[in-house]
């Protein structure tokens, strides 16, 4: 069961960053470009996505557990700290360069095999440097 | 004359934008993240969850959970591509410019613990103060290194 609703949920998530054109990096990078030909579709997925994830988030607080799991297991760290900012600011210049983030990488693997699978493949070599380097 | 000026400016920024498709994909996103919240008590972050899938980080939900969201991921690209016609994808044509995206977007998500759909989207819509900090640094991060991309002649 819950393994359905995972592949339920990715599936969604594929789709819509297909529906929206998130899976195009000339399309990010088109948002990005504020300073040249600025395309601000980005935005709206945002604004998209962060209206129903807003409503579930209220659902969310009257609820003891979760529907097909036996808790809540959620983020619950606080701090802002350099690590954080590091981190976010690491990950917004390989956005801007390649313009690809995890997701759209990932359903990219199917709509255009072989670039989507080097920025993937080389995501993974970036995600093992950190588990080596950080303890 | 000012008013023309400005609706002539916005015109080709419009015409450039797709909104309506936007905010269709966006919402179909939002649902995703919403299901695993509600159904699994999990935050739907793409670069956690493949992480976990890949058994490149140690916390996190169940892997075989981890691995059936990911395999979604393209799922749901290629069956979007089968019933629309014109999914564009326009990749960088270097794979070295691949690369190097994608080793500073492993390393920094990771260190971020986060990346566009888990600070993006989760995080904002949970009005988290972390996420809020994280999403203006990586979006101020993407905007400063397209228009450096520019500078240095690199094509946008």
């Amino acid at each position: 069961m819950a393994r359905i609703i995972a592949l339920i949920a990715g599936t969604l998530f594929g789709g819509g960053l297909a529906v929206s054109g998130m899976v195009d990096p000339a399309r990010v990078r088109g948002f990005l470009d504020i300073l040249g030909r600025w395309d601000p579709t980005l935005a709206f997925v945002m604004a998209g996505a962060i209206v129903p994830m807003a409503l579930a988030w209220r659902i969310r607080a009257q609820m003891a557990a979760p529907v097909a799991a036996a808790a809540f297991v959620l983020p619950d760290s606080r701090r802002i700290d350099g690590r954080l900012a590091a981190g976010a600011v690491i990950f917004g210049i390989g956005w801007g360069v390649a313009g690809l983030c995890p997701g759209p990488a990932l359903a990219d693997l199917a709509l255009a095999p072989w670039p989507a699978a080097v920025f993937v493949a080389a995501m993974f070599a970036g995600m093992a440097l950190h588990r080596i380097t950080t303890p | 004359m000012t008013a023309p000026g400005f609706i002539g400016a916005l015109a080709p920024v419009l015409a450039r934008a797709a909104p309506g498709d936007g905010l269709a994909g966006g919402m179909l996103i939002g649902l995703a993240a919403a299901l695993m919240l509600l159904g699994l008590g999990r935050i739907a972050g793409v670069s956690g969850l493949v992480a976990r899938a890949t058994g490149l980080a140690d916390a996190g939900p169940p892997r075989a959970i981890a691995l059936a969201f990911t395999a979604g991921l393209p799922l749901g690209g290629w069956l979007v591509s089968r019933a629309v016609a014109g999914v564009a994808v326009h990749m960088p044509e270097s794979p070295l410019v691949l690369a190097i995206g994608g080793l500073l977007v492993g390393f920094g998500t990771r260190l971020g613990s986060g990346c566009t759909s888990g600070h993006g989207v989760c995080g904002l819509s949970r009005l988290s103060p972390r996420s809020l900090v994280a999403t203006m640094l990586f979006m101020g991060a993407g905007f400063a290194t397209v228009a450096a991309g520019h500078g240095f002649g690199l094509k946008g």
